[in-house]
């Protein structure tokens, strides 16, 4: 079904595409903001439909989205956002204007026609695989937190929470408020990496991050959660279920201290190694990308967060990962820009906000993500993923989860076929083949294929995917799924 | 309190739950077997990204989970194998 054109399509409505549409809207223009969720709010402010509010000890920066709900809500109301929740965007088709095709509760198929596109799609956890990784009861970190915030779920009674970076601490930290007992946070990296030289100015000038972090050592001590830097988790151990976990000691280099494993009863695994941006939707318009100092592919944007694709922004994890504060920034930056762009000849124009205020407003945001990008950049260089994950892998470790595909196999291939990059490795093992993609095992894929075949590290060729949803046969076959009911109205769905 | 059928046992969920986090509520986490080694599979990244939690709904193989809202009355059934390949993607 196709709705009636607008100015700005908004993709994602977390932090940054929240952001982005309000202040398109407020500069005056009409806008559609799509998501796949139930709720605005995205990862940061995933909530149960009992409001954010019920859950306000889980949150931070609460009152920046009430805020930004009840902006969202007026324009709403007025017809000036019509809100998409639970629509999934399959793919964009790109002429003199945008056709965004999203699929509703993966039934049936509603396009949006828009001059501009805001994308801010977010991300998901980085996994590495370890031996286990796959028994039910080891979740991402970012699968853990999803649940609390959601659905008021613990993955367990016993938790173990491992991998690296601050987010760690929010995921232990809200499953012990809660009431499970979290055996301890194994963070690969030291906690101190954030106060080295460069880093500190950053974390400094951030000193919301830093009561964050207070806030946190507070909480640790109220339930006794230790937290351990430079230490992992090597394996998880199970048979139908997970039981334990092995944990160690690393050295500064991020290899295992021999002798320090030690062996841990749990009955669930929160583990995550940072994010990988979202990227299948820029990358089919098109727009270039460059490799993050996380080893993350991410879309290249400039000064307004357009991308090389002319209409075309991008605003939040996409363009690299750096916490919600940051896609927040960068979400009203592209929701401007968008705005002014919808009515520019593009040939000649450079971009003008309109009024001192705006100027004023822009130049202020402007400097505000340089500082927020500063501190992202000390964040990934404080928590790369440590080597040690590589040498923990048995010849059996899937690194496929879809696939079922192991170690073992993507080494063959290495050796015997003649295997040097991710694409090949994927056409000849069926690595990121399967259901995910490759969403879960590319980065993994994308290191091992470098050790093995010796070659450099690369984590293109496995983002590229025709739809980024899977798309039930009816749609693809009959161009457009079953209408909608006529009488579904297209607003505050 | 609303409940959804899971294998011919009855499964409560509080409103707004997905099919995924009412199953771990009950205390159930795999709910499908993989297509090559038969191993028990549920829930892992919990927002739709890695498609280990896949069941068959009302008939339809292939749902994710851990996005598919819970509904009164709903059959939920778990999944070998592949259930068969409905999708494109
Ligand atoms: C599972 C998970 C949990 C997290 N929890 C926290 C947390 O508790 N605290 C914290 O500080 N950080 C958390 N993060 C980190 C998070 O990336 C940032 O905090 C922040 O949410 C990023 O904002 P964003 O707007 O860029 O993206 P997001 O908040 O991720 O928002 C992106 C939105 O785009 C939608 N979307 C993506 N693709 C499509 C599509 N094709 N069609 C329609 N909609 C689409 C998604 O549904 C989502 O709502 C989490 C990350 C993950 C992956
Ligand atoms: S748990 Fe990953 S898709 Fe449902």
């Amino acid at each position: 079904m196709a709705s009636s054109p607008v100015d700005v399509c908004v993709v994602g409505a977390g932090p940054a595409g929240l952001t982005a549409a309000v202040a398109a809207a407020t500069a005056g223009r009409t806008v559609a903001l799509v998501d796949a969720g139930a709720r605005p709010g995205g990862q940061f402010w995933r909530h149960s439909p009992a409001g954010i509010e019920a859950d306000r000890a889980l949150h931070h920066d609460f009152v920046k989205y009430r805020q930004l709900e009840t902006g969202l809500a007026r324009f709403v109301q007025t017809g000036q956002i019509r809100l998409l929740t639970r629509h999934q965007v399959w793919t964009i088709e790109r002429g003199a204007r945008f056709t965004v095709r999203a699929l509703k509760a993966g039934e049936y198929e509603r396009t949006v026609d828009a001059a501009a596109l805001v994308l801010a799609p977010g991300a998901y956890d980085r996994q590495v695989p370890l031996p286990g990784w796959e028994l039910p009861g080891v979740y991402t970190a970012g699968g853990a937190q999803a649940l609390l915030k959601e659905h008021g779920v613990l993955v367990g009674a016993r938790v173990l929470v491992a991998g690296t970076g601050p987010f760690l601490l929010s995921v232990a930290a809200g499953l012990a408020q809660r009431g499970a007992r979290v055996v301890g946070v194994y963070e690969a990296n030291t906690g101190l990496g954030w106060l080295h030289h460069r880093s500190l100015r950053a974390v400094v000038r951030n000193f919301g991050k830093l009561s964050e972090g207070i806030h946190y050592a507070g909480t640790f001590a109220r339930h006794r959660v230790w937290y351990h830097p430079r230490s992992t988790i090597v394996a998880a151990h199970g048979d139908t279920e997970v039981r334990a976990a092995t944990v160690a000691r690393l050295t500064r280099h991020g290899a295992v201290v021999p002798g320090s494993e030690r062996r841990i009863e749990v009955d669930a695994i929160a583990v995550g190694w940072g994010f990988t941006p979202q990227l299948e939707l820029p990358v089919a318009l098109g727009t270039r990308t460059e490799v993050d100092a996380d080893g993350s592919e991410i879309v290249l944007v400039g000064d307004w967060q357009q991308s090389s694709t002319p209409g075309v922004f991008v605003a939040g994890e996409a363009t690299g990962v750096g916490g919600a504060a940051l896609a927040r920034v960068e979400g009203e930056i592209a929701g401007y820009a968008a705005a002014w762009y919808v009515n520019v000849d593009h040939e000649s124009a450079s971009f003008h906000p309109r009024s001192r205020r705006a100027e004023r407003r822009l130049s202020w945001l402007r400097k505000r993500r340089l500082t927020l990008r500063a501190f992202a950049a000390a964040m990934h260089r404080a928590h790369p993923v440590p080597p040690s994950w590589l040498d923990q892998l048995q010849p059996d470790t899937l690194v496929c989860r879809c696939e079922e595909v192991s170690v073992e196999r993507l080494r063959t291939a290495a050796d015997d076929l003649g295997v040097t990059d991710a694409r090949l490795a994927k056409l000849l093992t069926r690595t990121g083949m399967g259901w995910c993609q490759g969403r879960v095992c590319g980065y993994a894929t994308a290191c091992l294929v470098a050790r093995f075949a010796g070659t450099g590290y690369d984590p293109r060729g496995l983002t590229e995917r025709p739809l980024a949803v899977p798309v039930p046969l009816g749609v693809l076959a009959h161009g457009a799924a079953p209408a909608v009911p006529a009488d579904e109205s297209w607003r505050g769905e | 309190m609303s409940t959804f059928w899971f294998d011919g046992h009855e499964v409560p969920f509080r409103p707004g739950a997905t099919i995924g986090a009412a199953l771990l509520a009950s205390g159930i986490r795999s709910w499908r077997t993989t297509r090559g080694q038969g191993r028990p599979r549920g829930v892992f990244c919990g927002i739709g990204v890695c498609f280990d939690c896949l069941a068959t709904v009302d008939g339809r193989p292939n749902q994710r989970a851990c996005l598919t809202p819970a509904r009164d009355g709903m059959d939920v059934r778990s999944q070998e194998g592949t259930g068969h390949g409905e999708f494109a993607g």
